[in-house]
């Protein structure tokens, strides 16, 4: 099968839609050259810097019969849109009674191991989790990638797309007749029967890395990809736990109040997955921290895959 | 004549100091010593210094992510800021901001910022804590085209001309934001038109003219000073280079625009200006100047390099205050 990057299978699941709905439009302060040439300027829209300002016209848009795809380029600058999201976008169906739907799709990179200081290496995808309304999508794969994105996109409600920048030139198998991937289905990325490691995005990889090491010595890693965090895949994640009784969580971003926060208690508070468990679990996450610029700085405070080793080793021998 | 001849040569040596610091800054963020991401000023040099050059010890400007100009004509130290670039220790963040985030509060620059107009809101609370002080100092910002666009760009001055804040926007015309052209992305050529409809005065100044900016600077500071409020003073320029260092990345801009605005180069215009004004420069001392600068470049990377990397630990310091 042909092998395209994430990146490529973003495009791909944005044009491949516009060509298949023409209500979609596509609203960013970058035109990319090429989808104007094929959709033209009307629906391909170059936005000024006002974050704010299209968010909203993508809601008025949305409500009125189109399906905007917003690009907000790095999740960053959504903090702008922050009004538009949190007390529009994500409340509007439910506060006027269903009247009306908004299917809207916002994109926007997340994570950091740029180098690129604080406010351009977040992950803050839980915050919005905690908003009721919104769903959001997090792919570790081209193929999940474009499988996802095209369900966000035929979705009747906001989504969020958050897109690992660390993934960005990863190359996948991606095939090219049409497909999506359901949202709310997490994918079980390597089987294994000692302990379950519930991996985000990038750390997916980091995670996989670390099972082959944890193979050589006899511990046998099962890796499960959420692929959207909401909704969650709580029973996948749970029946994983279950069957292995020890679950490690990897994320991007910091622990407090995070996704792998609400992973674990979806994890404990179910009584069958809590009385399967042998061992506390362990979540290994960024330091909480904003994320600094200097190299040495910015490693100390991110997750990776010995990071994972160690929070293995820690719960094997725990129990 | 409003700028003497001694204060010109003084902006050139900044302009040249500005422009060679980004040079090498460029240059080592192609061979890794600098991470992240660079902007360049170069050929803007001309708005931050001939602003700058009118304010005083005490007032305050604030920056957007095309930053290290600004701090230097503000009369950032060179060896801190190449630290920062660095990443090291004795950079004005140790290590912690890199170049969308340089700052000096000690000399009255409160900021990098990599949220494009995320500074107009907060130097307007420098304006306002300026005029509660009431000593006469007043706040500057500094944003691109695109930058007017951001609706913290309306509120801000809505409030700063309401209030009669000591601010002065400096709006840096460049024709383009990111790869975006402001012909696409404003409905009027001028963004200072705009200051009409928020009651304070707009002024269309050209930006590669170091002296007219330093004399529409120095009005509007005297405004400012005097209690009449702000002003919007749009300076027309344009970046000789790609929105920023990464390889790579295409360049949409026509080469005609581009060539048409490197043949105005603040610098050379500078120069030739001052050797007009009898005996007042010559090429030998510029190129003498040049020398001294290249020579402080040259330390600032020696104090860069010999300044460690911070302690990986210390990414868990200065999250809160003591
Ligand atoms: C709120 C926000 N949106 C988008 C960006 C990405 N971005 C960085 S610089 C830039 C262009 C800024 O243009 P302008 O304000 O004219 O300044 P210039 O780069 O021309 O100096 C953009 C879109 C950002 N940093 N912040």
């Amino acid at each position: 099968m042909r092998e395209i990057s994430y990146a490529r299978a973003g495009m791909e699941a944005v044009t491949e839609e516009m060509n298949r709905d023409p209500k979609t439009i596509h609203l960013a302060t970058d035109a990319p050259p090429a989808m104007v040439e094929e959709f033209g300027a009307a629906r391909v829209r170059a936005t000024p810097i006002a974050e704010n300002a299209f968010s909203g016209i993508a809601i008025g848009a949305a409500g009125s019969g189109y399906r905007p795809i917003v690009n907000w380029s790095m999740v960053t600058f959504s903090f702008v849109a922050m009004d538009q999201i949190v007390n529009q976008a994500s409340k509007i169906h439910y506060m006027f009674g269903g009247q009306q739907t908004f299917p809207i799709v916002f994109r926007s990179s997340v994570g950091g191991g740029t180098n690129l200081a604080a406010q351009h290496s977040q992950s803050p995808y839980s915050m919005f989790m905690n908003l009721a309304g919104l769903k959001m999508i997090l792919p570790s794969t081209p193929y999940d990638m474009k499988g996802l994105l095209k369900s966000a996109i035929r979705d009747n409600n906001p989504v969020l797309s958050f897109e690992s920048t660390r993934l960005m030139g990863v190359k996948g198998e991606v095939p090219e007749d049409d497909y999506t991937i359901p949202l709310g289905v997490a994918d079980v990325k390597r089987t294994g029967s000692d302990i379950t490691v519930v991996a985000l995005a990038w750390l997916v990889h980091e995670a996989l890395a670390a099972a082959e090491v944890m193979e050589k010595e006899g511990v046998s890693v099962e890796v499960v990809d959420p692929r959207t965090l909401y909704p969650m895949d709580n029973d996948t994640i749970r029946a994983s736990v279950q069957k292995t009784g020890r679950l490690v969580i990897a994320d991007e971003a910091g622990p407090t109040a995070g996704a792998s926060a609400e992973i674990a208690a979806l994890v404990t508070e179910d009584a069958t997955t809590f009385a399967a468990m042998k061992a506390p679990l362990c979540r290994v996450c960024a330091l909480q921290v904003p994320i600094p610029y200097s190299p040495g700085l910015e490693d100390h405070v991110f997750p990776n895959r010995h990071r994972i080793i160690a929070g293995i080793r820690e719960v094997m021998s725990a129990g | 004549m409003s700028a003497s001849p001694e204060l010109q040569r003084e902006m050139l040596r900044q302009m040249q100091t500005i422009r060679r610091f980004e040079e090498r800054a460029s240059d080592d963020y192609q061979s890794g010593a600098i991470y992240g991401v660079v902007h360049c000023y170069i050929g803007e040099e001309a708005v931050a210094v001939g602003v700058c050059s009118a304010l005083k010890d005490g007032d305050q400007i604030i920056s957007n992510h095309r930053g290290h100009g600004h701090c230097i004509a503000k009369g950032a130290d060179l060896n801190r800021m190449m630290a920062e670039l660095y990443g090291r220790e004795d950079g004005f963040c140790k290590g912690k901001g890199g170049s969308m985030h340089i700052a000096d509060f000690s000399i009255g620059m409160l900021g990098a910022n990599g949220i494009v107009g995320g500074g107009l809101s907060i130097i307007t609370g420098a304006g306002l804590a300026a005029q509660m002080d009431g000593d006469g100092g007043v706040a500057v910002g500094f944003f691109g085209d695109g930058a007017s666009n951001a609706g913290s760009f309306h509120e801000s001055l809505n409030i700063a001309a309401s209030w009669k804040l000591p601010v002065i926007y400096v709006c840096e015309h460049n024709s383009w934001a990111a790869n975006t052209a402001a012909t696409m992305t404003h409905g009027a050529a001028d963004v200072a038109g705009r200051a009409a409809g928020y009651g304070m005065p707009g002024i269309v100044v050209d930006g590669n003219d170091v002296v007219a900016v330093y004399d529409a600077a120095t009005q509007a500071i005297a405004r400012a000073r005097a209690g009449e409020g702000p002003t919007l003073l749009e300076c027309k320029t344009y970046r000789h280079r790609n929105h920023t260092e990464r390889p790579g990345a295409v360049d949409p801009r026509p080469a005609s625009e581009i060539a048409a605005w490197v043949a105005r180069d603040p610098i050379p215009m500078l120069l030739e200006q001052l050797k007009q004004q009898q005996g007042q420069f010559s090429d030998a001392e510029f190129q003498a100047m040049d020398d001294e600068i290249l020579a402080q470049i040259e330390a600032s990377v020696a104090f860069a390099e010999a300044s460690p990397f911070p302690a990986p630990e210390s990414a868990l310091d200065d999250v809160f205050a003591d």
